[in-house]
């Protein structure tokens, strides 16, 4: 199926992608023909047929609810952009 | 030294006849002289390296050592090292020093292995040329104007080139076998959930797979004695005992079957792989196998399928990369929504963009049924083909890429002609099965690989069968002469 500019603009906004307006027609046209190929899809008959989301159909493994990790932040705040006491900092969303 | 395999390097290690620093130091140096060449790595870790290798050679000496102690190995960049940059290949985490080790990192490590430095790939593992890397693309060893395959296309170079013995790789649609196939060398895509994946950045979580790539099958054999297992860390790793798969490599092939799917030799094949792809049947032939003529009949929709699977997995995973906790940040951001569309923007690179965008357009509202759901039932079909095929037979053999390796630039511009290099890997992730690919012949100069696929944590089969061609046949053992 062809997308349109408009649809673009709106994938982008829900992906939080930044597309640049002169790169908008090529990715429209990008988008759409890796849309036509998944077209085929459609024609696959799947009447009665199960979807597949694990190869070996596996289930999730429960575990005792204990705590298993130890305190990381000081260690995984030090790669961070913008940190204050232990906060990540990001700009002002409530005035 | 360089052109000898990892097991030949184990012996020598074994015996005394070399030192893990003395064999680390050569690689290094090797890498230093001929890596500019290839582009294979994105981090050489020298003084790590010689650390681990003094290491090594004091547990030797302390007569605790295992067969890989000492032994050389790079990373794929997707790995998680700790306290070495893990980048993904990609802007976004060109400032991303990991705070941990992956599990395979880990049991390398645990090993004794010796980390020579981190491979270049494609952005995210999302390629089939290796040209879509930040840090610009990988080179064929064997015609540097030509593509190595990806994503792992550093690990695939840096093993032909003889810059490492072995390298990691990670497997999603192909990336390690149609990289191997085009570089010329052995490349094991285990059973999904053999190797954890833990500390792997993630693509699509129900096909990414981790390997290894080495020269010989032996090698991968070897070096999957240490890589595989269960993992709690890892809640899609299967708790099934590891096989010694080193035991049965040697096995006769008398009465093996091997099947022939017709959909991986009709059009879109190239001649010259078609034919290399046959020599290499027959000699299974001599070596005790019957064929048997077989039909994946949904072989032409897993690519359609695999491109709303992948995406649409990649766009949930990729959602974390969002400029606040670690990566790329853009700069003087204007609110919060700003701070995520430009450090998004800026970070990733265009198929990484174009991915993105398709996983989130096909979950999105309203379309959910149509694309994803659709995909999962036609993945079922795809498995379903592949087991009623293993009523019949042990393996599955056929070409690991339509075509030896293109030129760089050459399929740059239009993505679907891209994707169809994976033609014959992609359904092997997308039904979960094990495959390798192992170099079996040459087009005008670049290497051709043969895969073959076997049924479900079926490894030892597969290195078996690959390992008995490997004693027949040279062409595993040739490197491109540039490299000698």
């Amino acid at each position: 199926m062809a997308l349109d500019k408009e649809d673009v603009v709106k994938i982008a906004h829900l992906a939080r992608l930044q597309v640049a307006d002169s790169e908008i027609d090529a990715t429209t046209e990008r988008l759409s023909s890796i849309l036509g190929m998944i077209e085929q899809l459609q024609a696959a008959p799947t009447d009665g047929i199960e979807p597949m989301a694990h190869p070996t159909d596996a289930v999730q493994r429960l575990r005792e609810d204990v705590v298993t990790e130890s305190n990381h932040r000081d260690q995984y705040q030090s790669i961070a952009p913008a940190t204050e006491d232990g906060l990540y900092l990001v700009p002002q969303v409530i005035e | 030294m360089h052109s000898q395999t990892l097991k030949a390097l184990s012996d020598a290690l074994a015996a005394g006849d070399v030192s893990s620093q003395e064999l680390t130091q050569h690689f290094l140096d090797r890498i230093k002289q001929h890596d500019p060449a290839v582009n294979s790595f994105i981090t050489v870790t020298e003084e790590q390296a010689l650390a681990q290798a003094k290491a090594a050679d004091q547990r030797r000496a302390a007569g605790n050592a295992a067969p890989l102690t000492g032994v050389p190995i790079a990373h794929k960049d997707i790995f998680c090292t700790q306290g070495i940059k893990t980048s993904c290949a990609s802007k976004m985490l060109d400032n991303f020093i990991a705070p941990y080790n992956a599990t395979v990192v880990e049991k390398m490590a645990d090993a004794g292995m010796v980390t020579l430095g981190k491979t270049n790939m494609d952005e995210f593992a999302m390629g089939s040329s290796n040209e879509t890397s930040y840090y610009g693309p990988v080179k064929n060893p064997w015609q540097t104007e030509h593509v190595p395959g990806g994503s792992s296309g550093g690990s695939a170079a840096a093993v032909a080139a003889r810059l490492t013995p072995a390298a990691t790789g990670t497997d999603t649609g192909g990336s390690i076998r149609q990289p191997a196939s085009l570089c010329g060398i052995t490349g094991l895509k285990p059973t999904y959930g053999r190797v954890s994946r833990w500390g792997m950045i993630a693509f699509a979580s129900s096909l990414d797979q981790g390997g290894p790539m080495t020269q010989t099958a032996e090698d991968a054999a070897l070096l999957m004695n240490a890589m595989a297992g269960f993992d709690p860390k890892d809640s899609t790793s299967t708790d099934i005992e590891v096989p010694d798969y080193t035991a049965s490599l040697t096995q006769p092939l008398d009465g093996l079957r091997i099947g022939l799917p017709r959909q991986f030799f009709e059009q879109g094949l190239d001649a010259d792989v078609g034919k290399v792809v046959q020599e290499a049947i027959a000699q299974y032939e001599k070596l005790g196998a019957t064929l048997v003529d077989i039909e994946l009949p949904n072989t032409h929709l897993s690519i359609p399928a695999y491109y709303v699977v992948a995406p649409a997995e990649a766009s949930s995973n990729l959602s974390r990369f969002d400029g606040v906790r670690f990566g790329y940040r853009c700069k003087d951001p204007a609110d919060l929504e700003d701070l995520y569309k430009r450090s998004r923007g800026e970070g990733f690179g265009e198929e990484v963009k174009r991915r993105i965008m398709i996983g989130t357009y096909a979950l999105s509202a309203g379309y959910y049924d149509a694309y994803y759901l659709k995909a999962q039932k036609v993945r079922r079909l795809i498995k379903n083909d592949f087991d009623e095929a293993f009523n019949n037979v042990d393996v599955i053999m056929g070409p690991t890429a339509p075509n030896a390796g293109f030129k760089l630039g050459e399929k740059a511009a239009d993505p679907v002609s891209m994707y169809l290099s994976d033609i014959y890997t992609i359904s092997v992730n997308m039904a979960g099965l094990p495959g390798i690919s192992i170099p079996a012949g040459m087009s005008n100069g670049l290497p051709v690989g043969l895969q073959i696929i076997g049924n479900y944590f079926d490894e030892s089969r597969l290195l078996n069968v690959a390992h008995r061609y490997q004693q027949e046949t040279g062409w595993h053992a040739q490197l491109p002469a540039a490299f000698a």
